[in-house]
């Protein structure tokens, strides 16, 4: 609770910035805020304590709260062009917060009520950012299909849980639970269950639902597209395995297949159609699509492995993701595009930041020793002992799959040749954020047990 | 503490090596593989010629899996970690005369590739195998992708997803043997718990899935599709690990992991393996004499021999493995020592074709008999390091089968035939414009070659040190593997 009280004042505070004309402290006071957020959400550790029947700070609520406001950090460091460049950063600035806090929401409700008003409160400042380039097409394209696509998924999830209320009499996850496991769930509920599992599916951009996101992906401003990929994505599947994991748990049998299959097609869909793209900002698109298939995997298992070995994924998965974005942002800027072709000889005029992505990449891929190798791995090993043996092994070849697009960006910067010899200059923090990223991929990779163990 | 430092003592030097700028970072790489030589001699004194594996260490690493850091030495990893140390030093060595660009990561990459080497001969954990089986694989692939020849991009993305392919079904099946160990971990012995306590079709399941990553590594046919190319285009360097050390972690994967594990499955499917095999032996060598170029040629020979050496191993008895282990470490000396030797040819006439070669004898003698000595090795005549591996192996493979021992034996006769006809070749007739002008070997050149001749020949004649490491361990594991498939 502390976490969102905090993350909310921040939020406001950012906001009065422009009225009281502190504009030029706001980044410092944001990343320091986030930083006293960071340390006061540790506190709630162990504590478990649920407000008013809406929100339960339990160890699980903390973990990935933790994640959250850690990845934000490493967001604002990469991000910070994307606040100079604009007349009227501080909007910005309070609208990513105020995102942030919705994430925290999804990840700690208890309460069907506080997960809608998550999801929303994360999702309506997103489509303002996604449509925040107001001279570009593609980012107004973004912006408009990411909010006819949000809405249309709110409008399932809204559905659902209005069915489950009806069948249940409840809106808390606790005592839906109860009824479930008494057996005397309707065909209602199920109904109910179906359509918040669809709209759910939207937000984390799982297959068959997963076409609005290549087209907001690439439209938004790169930061924007880092920030969907990373926080939104693991607040999303945290609030999916929380509702799945503790309220619907009950009838696993009803709908386990149902995202068996989804997972299958997630992985062979975003991987295969990633393999296609000549635009590293689509291609890292679908590779996110591909990742929610991996982290899918976690939520069909539904074992004492679900909750940590889906911590695990997002946190690898989100610092991977925030260097790739870091980096493509300046490749695109000194290249003029985003295409694979830009990447080309990056290794001779900028062997660090080819090194940096580099690693990754190939965490991203699941390549030991990183932290992408033992988050696949272990949540392989989750569905494997779920009896999911198929899956994994659909999940292998598509992680074969991933290699090869993934190595695509790997060869054009060490291999290829580029006429454009000079060196893109770099700034201190963004050395700073780049080091520290390396480090943790590994760091995690080498030492995952600080993760796993938690949950 | 021996094992540690075996395991970290290439990787710190690796990293150190990154710093250094300039021509001297060759020779501190020599020198740090010369160090980590010293340092496997004083395990191999340190070695009590038993069957116990020795030097052991266990340390937590990954608690809530069940994963440790257990490391330790029996003689069957002890031989193979002395070959590694014994050939990264002449791999070293072999590039003195080379000017490479970057070389400060060319040497960093090869010393990280010998710390992964040493790491998979002496894990005894199996999720510690499996990360130290894939690290090999990032050093190699920079360093084919950085200083290969042409088309390497694609050649060498071929290597990776095909080797990445192997490794990922192999992880299936450990995660698939995880779940049968009795306190979910992944140490050794309860992994070959877990296999053993499954029946046979479910360790045949265990065993394709671990099999494709050891045939895929070795090459066995019909996986050997990435090798001809591979070692073609990769630098000369690139090659030598690539055949010398890295195929070996291939066989020693069957030996270590595979036949403890799913001994039932082995024996099961051991025909149909067998045969692949030696498919393989008569296929490489027959494509191997229709070479014209020298480098491919040993290319295809380095698929005849180990596919020997896996039939060996997979007919489970002692001469065939204890074979294999022999063969293991004559084939990594002879044929780094044959990549060298079509190096030296390239660089000074610019070509690997036999055709355009030929009376370069008449110009440096010295060099034709040194090139003799490796060329009758690698043909395994008797008194070289060849003949023992070869004989104990067509011995194993005959105790499993006559039929496929006969077929195995053809190879024999075939390598015969392309190593002396490329010998012919290159060395022999008339001196042409392209070798008249064969430049004498430099001091580092003969330095190399010397070595590698002599321990051919000491090998050969003297095998009984090297041997007496191996045994114990050898019939350990063959009586284990006996034992349980009911023998």
């Amino acid at each position: 609770m502390k976490a969102l009280i905090l993350l909310s004042s921040l939020g406001v505070i950012a906001l009065l910035a422009e009225i009281f004309s502190f504009k030029k402290l706001v980044y410092p006071l944001v990343i320091i805020g986030l930083i006293t957020t960071l340390i006061f959400n540790a506190f709630d550790w162990g504590t478990d304590i649920t407000y008013f029947n809406m929100m339960r700070y339990d160890d699980f609520a903390v973990a990935f709260s933790t994640v959250l406001i850690g990845v934000s950090i490493l967001w604002f460091v990469m991000a910070d062009g994307f606040f100079k460049e604009e007349s009227n950063m501080t909007d910005y600035f309070s609208l990513v917060i105020f995102s942030l806090a919705g994430a925290v929401i999804m990840v700690s409700y208890s309460n069907m009520a506080m997960l809608f008003l998550g999801i929303e409160i994360l999702s309506i400042p997103m489509y303002v950012l996604a449509g925040s380039k107001k001279d570009d097409v593609l980012s107004n394209e973004a912006g408009f299909k990411y909010l006819i696509m949000g809405a249309f998924a709110t409008g399932f999830l809204l559905f659902g849980i209005a069915l489950i209320y009806g069948a249940t009499a409840s809106f808390d996850i606790v005592e839906i639970a109860q009824v479930v496991s008494t057996g005397a769930a309707s065909t209602i509920f199920y109904v109910g269950l179906l359509l918040m599992l669809v709209g759910l599916s939207f937000k984390v951009s799982a297959v068959p639902f997963h076409f609005w996101a290549p087209d907001v992906y690439q439209g938004a401003p790169t930061p924007v597209t880092a920030y969907m990929a990373t926080i939104v994505k693991t607040a999303a599947f945290a609030a999916f395995l929380r509702l799945f994991y503790t309220c619907f748990q009950g009838s696993a049998g009803t709908w386990t297949s149902i995202v068996v299959v989804m997972a299958g097609l997630t992985l062979l869909v975003g991987n295969i159609t990633a393999v296609l793209q000549t635009s590293t900002k689509r291609m890292l698109a679908y590779s996110s699509i591909a990742h929610a298939g991996y982290m899918l995997l976690g939520l069909v298992a539904l074992n004492g492995y679900s909750q940590s070995s889906i911590l695990m994924y997002t946190l690898a998965y989100s610092v991977g993701s925030i260097t790739s974005f870091g980096v493509l942002g300046y490749v695109a800027k000194a290249r003029g595009g985003d295409s694979i072709d830009s990447f080309n000889g990056l290794a001779k005029t900028n062997p660090f930041l080819a090194f940096v992505m580099t690693v990754a990449l190939l965490s991203l891929a699941g390549i030991p020793p990183t932290a992408g190798f033992f988050a696949k791995y272990y949540i392989f090993t989750a569905a494997f002992q779920a009896g999911h043996a198929w899956l994994v092994l659909v999940a292998i070849l598509a992680s074969l799959i991933g290699v090869y697009y993934y190595f695509k960006i790997i060869i054009a910067m060490y291999f290829k040749h580029n006429n454009n010899e000079s060196a893109i200059e770099l700034s201190f923090n963004h050395k700073l954020l780049f080091v520290i990223t390396v480090l943790l991929t590994i760091a995690l990779g080498l030492m995952p047990d600080f993760v796993i163990g938690l949950l | 503490m021996i094992t540690l430092l075996l395991i970290f003592f290439p990787l710190v030097a690796a990293l150190m090596l990154l710093l250094v700028k300039g021509e001297q970072v060759k020779k501190i790489a020599l020198g740090a593989a010369i160090v980590e030589f010293a340092i496997s001699m004083f395990a191999v004194f340190q070695f009590q010629k038993n069957a116990d594996t020795q030097f052991e260490l266990n340390y937590a690493w990954i608690k809530s899996m069940g994963i440790n850091f257990h490391v330790g030495m029996d003689g069957i990893s002890l031989l193979l970690v002395i070959l590694t140390t014994f050939l990264v030093p002449i791999i070293i060595l072999t590039s003195f005369n080379k000017q490479y660009k970057n070389p400060s990561a060319f040497y960093s990459l090869i010393l990280a590739m010998q710390f992964a080497l040493i790491g998979v001969f002496v894990s005894l954990d199996g999720f510690l195998f499996y990360i130290f089986w894939e690290l090999a694989l990032i050093p190699i692939y920079f360093i084919c992708l950085l200083w290969g020849g042409d088309d390497r991009a694609r050649i060498t993305f071929k290597f990776f997803v095909y080797t990445l392919a192997g490794s990922l079904l192999m992880l299936a099946g450990l995660i698939y043997l995880y779940q049968f160990t009795p306190n979910h971990t992944f140490d050794i012995k309860a992994l070959y718990a877990a296999g053993q306590s499954l029946d046979v079709v479910h360790q045949g399941y265990v065993f394709w899935a671990m099999f494709m990553a050891f045939a895929i590594k070795m090459p066995v046919f019909p996986f050997h599709t990435w090798q001809p190319d591979t070692y073609t285009t990769a630098p000369t360097q690139g090659t030598m690990l690539l055949s010398g050390i890295m195929l070996k972690m291939g066989t020693y994967g069957v030996i270590r992991w595979l036949l403890p594990i799913a001994p039932l499955g082995v024996e099961h499917y051991a025909h149909l393996a067998i045969t692949l095999a030696v498919i393989g032996i008569l296929y490489a060598s027959t494509i191997a004499i229709v070479q014209k170029d020298f480098k491919r040629l040993i290319a295809y020979s380095s698929i005849a021999h180990v596919g020997l050496i896996a039939a060996g191993i997979l007919a489970g008895n002692v001469q065939g493995v204890q074979g294999s282990m022999i063969q293991m470490l004559s084939h990594g000396v002879n044929v780094v020592g044959l990549f060298f030797i079509v190096d030296l040819i390239q660089t000074r006439t610019n070509t690997r074709d036999l055709h355009s070669l030929g009376g370069i004898r008449n110009v440096n003698p010295q060099f034709a008999v040194l090139f003799l000595i490796v060329l009758l090795g690698s043909v395994a005549l008797p008194l070289t390091n060849g003949f023992i591996g070869e004989f104990l192996l067509l011995n194993g493979v005959y105790q499993y089968s006559a039929w496929m021992a006969a077929f195995a034996g053809i190879s024999v006769i075939l390598g015969a035939v392309y190593m002396l006809r490329s010998y012919q070749s290159i060395m022999l007739g008339e001196t042409n414009a392209l070798t008249s002008s064969f430049a004498p070997l430099t001091g580092n050149e003969k330095a190399v070659l010397v070595i590698i001749c002599a321990a051919i020949i000491a090998f050969g004649v003297f095998p009984k040190p090297l041997l007496d490491i191996v045994e114990p361990s050898v019939i350990k594991l063959v009586d284990g593997f006996n034992l349980a498939i009911g023998k």
